[in-house]
């Protein structure tokens, strides 16, 4: 499974992949049923609105004051996590990060990895950095598994093959593997587990992410529903972690809310099957459990998202998919279309620290700021705001300095001209007023096209009379003021 | 109902269960001054109309400064922040020159006035003051009939059904989304129908529609589409730029069916006959 993934060489930029993905009928049938019973789920989780409110607030104030003293978090996590027997490893690019993965299993002169479900991973595109040193790394989440069978990336940060139906699964399945067709569930996840079960005794290093670090205690909490995280993580000889550095917490009491909220968001679960708190290796006195736990901590941008007061909100994320499952945009176009690692939403606002504004400058504009997103984000990041913010980058002088990685790739001369008329048009009554007299008074010459906008609507007709016409008038003989 | 709509939970884009709108009435003025909004003023000029006929019907006199434009949201929603900055800077001279409550028959313009001059103002303290007074004295038509008039409204129109576009500033921002509901309900003769996600945005977003045509464009086709298998003869909407969207698309796709803005219908509901086409 070395080849590159296929969806980044796809059609270059987001609107090309959104027409072909807005015209795939099964594509976003896939999405929009399974997105609809996402929210239907989250809904019915939280019956109680006040409750809801309470405990977003307290989640995002967990999250706002841990980031408030991210640093000092940081080091105390170390410091626990090696008093707890756990070596831990700071990347600050990804290249840094997968050389480290890499010296690991090399140390141990490791061929196979059995990883379960981690972003941060696919963040370092791990699976193809070690395949092309020989070493195979195979998903242990079904969701991961199935897209990685097929050379694909996620397309949803909870559920990696979300767009992705019983039968497709099932014909993929029969070509990859050669097992018999069936669209049955419970069969299919056997063919995939009787796999992977004798994956895990083989494994000699375990890879996973990380849901929330706890400083106080030195304690990697996380969170699942297949028990392929704990295979991953007790069964090989060597774990190893990788996370990012915004997922530090002070203290286990911080914990208990923001697993609620993120297992009651993503999938209207009031908990996870799975709940793994890792604190370090196998003790003499111990039957099971790795011989080595490694945990790597990548920025990857992180920190310039931080030294910004607004942008820093975003690493407040828990990781839910919340935002992705109420998104219109999102559950039409499906997560491929996005060309990175996390779609939707919360993707569009943190891509552009990591990757560049420049390298993803359609992904704010891919959004009606409907609001739904922040609107059922647990940490509560304002993510409309924080779109208009990367709008403004976006089309800042590119001379000049930019506050956002790669801001002003939008920038137009053209287009900053056009709004510089609008701003006269609108400041100055007199034109104003002109420009409704005009267009009232000639609407039978308005133009048959107008842009983009006939390609969905019919030409847009002025009435016949203004409302400042309207008004004035009737203003004047009913005695009211049109000052 | 249509392929995509077939496995769908009713209203499952409802951010349920609905929040009860949390912000304290004043007193009903004698006068306020009518924000019109740029779509209004040019596009649905007899909805503007309608809503003075309808304060006026209260009681309540209403003041419609000539200098006014836009409240300035398409400059800001397309990260141009010093143009929204000056339209919005001439529009609040406007609207303090009487001080008087501003009454808006559109929720995302609404909004702008409430939520984003904050933003667009927070470095200046002076002018801040004067845009947290504007924020206070603001209200959408509806909240503002339902809430500080405490309109009663008698229908006198024929028995009908008709669905109801709550647009997203409504729902989100202004908190609104239960009143065209309540005003609705006092209209004996008129029955709302629920249509299929609902609470999902018609795709408008001002200049999203013309950046993203294809994204826009499937999400506004969807909402047509439940509007029209929900039952209604009619869509009923407070807010200009969604009206102008769906409507648009309505008539692209050759349809009949069309939306209203909801003063335009109320003062027809409670007149049996339409103030718009009197010019």
């Amino acid at each position: 499974m070395s080849q590159r993934i296929p969806v980044t060489e796809l059609t270059p930029d987001f609107r090309g992949r959104a027409e072909e993905a807005l015209a795939d009928g099964q594509l976003r049938n896939n999405f929009r049923v399974a997105m609809d019973s996402l929210m239907t789920k989250r809904a019915n989780a939280f019956p109680d609105a006040d409750e809801r409110e309470g405990l977003r607030e307290l989640g995002n104030r967990i999250k706002a004051g841990a980031l408030s003293r991210l640093p000092d978090l940081l080091e105390q996590l170390e410091q626990k996590l090696t008093e707890n027997g756990v070596k831990v490893h700071w990347a600050e690019t990804v290249e840094e990060a997968n050389n480290l993965v890499h010296g690991i299993i090399e140390a141990r002169k490791g061929s196979q990895v059995v990883k379960g479900k981690s972003m941060v991973s696919e963040e370092m595109e791990m699976n193809d950095y070690l395949a092309e040193r020989g070493i195979e790394c195979l998903e242990s989440d079904m969701g991961e598994y199935i897209v990685q069978l097929d050379n694909e990336k996620p397309s949803h940060i909870i559920m990696p093959a979300i767009h992705k139906n019983a039968r497709q699964v099932s014909k993929l399945f029969h070509d990859k593997l050669g097992e018999p067709e069936t669209e049955d569930v419970n069969q299919l996840i056997r063919i995939g587990r009787r796999t992977l079960r004798r994956k895990f005794m083989e494994a000699d290093v375990g890879v996973s992410g990380v849901n929330f670090a706890v400083a106080e205690t030195g304690t990697l909490l996380l969170v699942e529903n297949e028990g392929n995280g704990r295979m991953s993580t007790t069964a090989p000889p060597v774990h190893i972690a990788v996370t990012g550095i915004e997922k530090v917490v002070p203290n286990l009491r911080d914990v208990v809310p923001l697993v609620s909220l993120l297992t009651r968001s993503a999938l209207g679960q009031p908990i996870t099957t799975y709940v793994n708190l890792i604190s370090g290796p196998r003790k003499p006195d111990e039957l099971d459990g790795p011989e080595e736990v490694h945990l790597v901590l990548l920025d990857n941008g992180r920190t310039g998202a931080f030294a910004d007061a607004q942008m820093r909100q975003t690493l407040n994320c828990i990781r839910c998919g919340a935002c992705m499952n109420h998104c219109p945009v999102y559950t039409r176009v499906g997560g491929h279309t996005y060309g990175e690692v996390y779609p939707g939403p919360i993707g569009k606002i943190i891509t552009p620290h990591m990757a560049g504004l420049d390298k993803v400058p359609d992904h704010p504009s891919a959004s009606s700021l409907c609001g739904a997103c922040g609107d059922v984000c647990p940490v509560k990041i304002p993510i409309p705001e924080l779109l208009q913010r990367l709008r403004q980058e976006n089309v800042k002088d590119p001379e000049q300095p930019q506050q956002v990685k790669g801001g002003g790739a939008k920038y137009s001369r053209t287009e900053r001209w056009i709004w510089r008329g609008w701003q006269m048009l609108n400041t100055r009554p007199a034109l104003y007023r002109s420009f409704l007299w005009a267009a009232t008074r000639f609407r039978a010459l308005a133009p048959k096209k107008a842009g983009p906008w006939t390609e969905n609507h019919s030409a847009p007709v002025p009435a016949r009379r203004s409302l400042h016409d309207l008004a004035a008038r009737h203003l004047d003989q009913n005695g009211g003021r049109s000052s | 109902m249509s392929q995509l709509f077939y496995d769908a939970a009713p209203n499952a884009t409802r951010v349920s269960p609905e929040r009860e709108p949390d912000r304290q009435y004043p007193e009903k003025p004698e006068a306020v001054t009518l924000f019109g909004t740029c779509v209004v003023d040019l596009f649905f000029p007899e909805a503007g109309l309608d809503a003075i006929r309808l304060l006026e019907r209260e009681g309540v006199r209403v003041n419609f400064p000539q200098e006014q434009s836009c409240c300035g949201q398409p400059a800001w929603t397309s990260g141009y922040r010093d143009e929204a900055k000056a339209v919005a800077r001439a529009q609040l001279d406007i609207l303090d020159r009487s001080g008087l409550p501003v009454v808006v028959p559109s929720g995302s313009c609404a909004g702008m006035f409430r939520h984003h001059y904050r933003v667009l103002f927070a470095d200046e303290p002076g002018t801040l003051r004067r845009v947290e007074a504007l924020a206070e004295r603001t209200f959408e038509l509806t909240e503002f009939l339902l809430k500080v008039c405490k309109v009663q409204l008698a229908d006198r129109g024929a028995p009908s059904k008709i669905a109801l576009h709550t647009s997203c500033s409504a729902r989100r921002e202004m908190n609104t989304h239960l009143h065209a509901r309540e005003l609705l309900q006092q209209l004996e003769g008129v029955e709302r129908v629920d249509h299929d996600h609902e609470s999902e945005c018609c795709g408008f977003g001002g200049t999203f529609s013309v950046r993203m045509p294809e994204v826009s464009g499937a999400m506004v086709k969807d909402k047509t589409r439940s509007l029209m298998d929900s039952g209604a003869v009619e869509m009923v909407t407070a807010d200009g730029g969604c009206l102008m969207n769906i409507n648009g698309s309505l008539e692209k796709q050759k349809e009949s069916f069309r939306g209203r803005h909801l003063a335009s219908f109320l003062w027809e509901r409670i007149n049996g006959a339409s103030a718009g086409e009197v010019v």
